[in-house]
């Protein structure tokens, strides 16, 4: 029995596979329509994640399956202190694939321990959010072909985001990635990370100036500013009107370029930008379900002939 | 002069730290093992000026001694047979530890789960940095416990 923890936890090879799945789903949704009836997933989300949990049950739905769970700690029984542990054995007796959201780092891994079904990761704290690499993954590789030979800006805040680290994490097993890394001073990227692409040989430049790089770029990962990271006010407000995205900086970026963002946005992203033919970040929220539905077939060794 | 006498088989923990010795006991859990333990504290030492010394009479293959690479890396272990040394270990890394630091970090689910085991495992690339199976943070010295 697999469970998913981590982007890194399928190979290259499996996730090729995954995608070919998801790809297939696209093109042909009513062949899958029935893949799950009679199957039941369990989404357990100790904090709320409107999009993720939505993304995952519309997933569900889409195949035939069933969703149950909760939608926050406080409706679920961790508010009378049952453990994780715990909670999954008893889930695992309801359903037949979980999707875990945890506010502590590990819990789905604590999850999977104990589980006697599938476990995924939906979100643990700032540690790990899977889904979500292999939703930029597919999304890069559908929109453009492949997964290999571009320029990647990363841009926003580099310092909290998981969801860059774990792309980054991801990217560097494929070939002739280039990376740009635009950010303040203050929300610069981690030093363990750049130290791993040095030690790989892989190409990168941190720069402030988002206009500057603009031209190079095959792809713009934009990312929002979180306001839980911050424990000052102050900051939090100086750097998350640092990066605009407008219709002038996307006048100087490829006509091919593509804009990618783990959403919900607030300003970062001008919304006058949204008609540009190049704004892919919706398109990325329908790759999601995609993924997300052939990640439960994957897990739940379902082939669809 | 205090006087310990031979051990015919085990092993002599040599050069600890002085006042480590009985944090290493426990870490040895030398405690649930029913064998002849000598603990000397602040012996004189050349190179130390003080130390401690454990000496352990029991089946050689009996303790798992890697974690002391992880606790000291200094100890020299001298493994004896027959009232001989027969061997001075070297210590390796292990790739694992379990229940000897904690992971300080308070958003790693070990903080809320009582009975999970604080396990770390050594980062790739032998960079002696042990990182929580959990959370993945990195085990700072503060942690130790």
């Amino acid at each position: 029995m697999r469970h998913l923890m981590n982007p890194l936890d399928f190979t290259v090879e499996e996730l090729d596979k995954l995608f070919d799945l998801a790809q297939d789903i696209e093109q042909n949704p009513a062949k899958y329509a029935h893949a799950c009836a009679g199957k039941i997933m369990a989404t357990c989300f100790y904090e709320p994640s409107t999009r993720t949990r939505l993304s995952f049950e519309s997933a569900m739905t889409r195949l035939g399956g069933q969703v149950i769970g909760f939608s926050d700690a406080a409706s679920s029984s961790a508010a009378k202190g049952e453990s994780v542990s715990d909670t999954i054995r008893v889930i695992s007796c309801y359903a037949d694939i979980c999707a875990m959201r945890h506010p502590k780092e590990g819990a789905p891994m604590v999850a999977a321990e104990k589980a006697t079904i599938p476990v995924i990761n939906a979100g643990d704290g700032g540690h790990q959010h899977p889904t979500q690499t292999l939703t930029d993954l597919l999304t890069i590789r559908s929109l453009s072909g492949d997964i290999k030979n571009f320029t990647i800006g990363l841009c926003g805040d580099l310092k909290f985001g998981r969801t860059v680290h774990s792309l980054i994490n991801a990217l560097v097993r494929y070939e002739g990635i280039n990376f740009i890394f635009i950010s303040p001073e203050e929300l610069r990227i981690p030093d363990y990370i750049t130290d791993m692409l040095k030690e790989k040989d892989i190409p990168f430049r941190e720069v402030m100036s988002l206009e500057n790089v603009m031209p190079e770029l095959d792809f713009l990962y934009m990312t929002r500013v979180q306001k839980e990271r911050f424990f000052n006010e102050e900051d939090y407000i100086r750097l998350k009107d640092f990066y605009i995205l407008d219709t002038t900086k996307m006048a100087l970026a490829k006509e091919d370029m593509l804009v990618l963002h783990p959403l919900p946005r607030v300003n970062e992203i001008s919304v006058e930008v949204d008609n540009d033919p190049r704004a892919a970040y919706f398109k990325q929220a329908q790759y999601g379900v995609y993924v997300r539905m052939a990640l439960i077939l994957t897990l739940l060794n379902i082939t669809v002939g | 002069m205090l006087n310990v006498g031979k051990i015919e088989e085990g092993f002599v923990l040599d050069h600890i730290e002085a006042g480590k010795s009985l944090s290493l006991y426990e870490h040895l859990q030398l405690d649930k093992l029913d064998c002849t333990v000598a603990i000397i504290k602040n012996a004189k030492s050349n190179k130390l000026g003080k130390k401690d010394i454990l000496k352990v009479e029991c089946d050689i293959d009996k303790l798992d001694l890697d974690v002391l690479a992880f606790l000291d890396h200094n100890i020299t272990v001298n493994v004896i047979k027959n009232g001989e040394i027969v061997e001075k270990k070297d210590l390796v890394l292990p790739k694992m530890i379990k229940n000897v630091i904690k992971c300080h970090n308070p958003r790693c689910i070990t903080s809320i789960e009582q009975e999970l085991p604080h396990i770390f495992y050594l980062s790739e690339g032998g960079k002696d940095v042990y990182r929580c199976k959990y959370c993945e943070e990195k085990y700072s010295e503060h942690a130790k416990k």
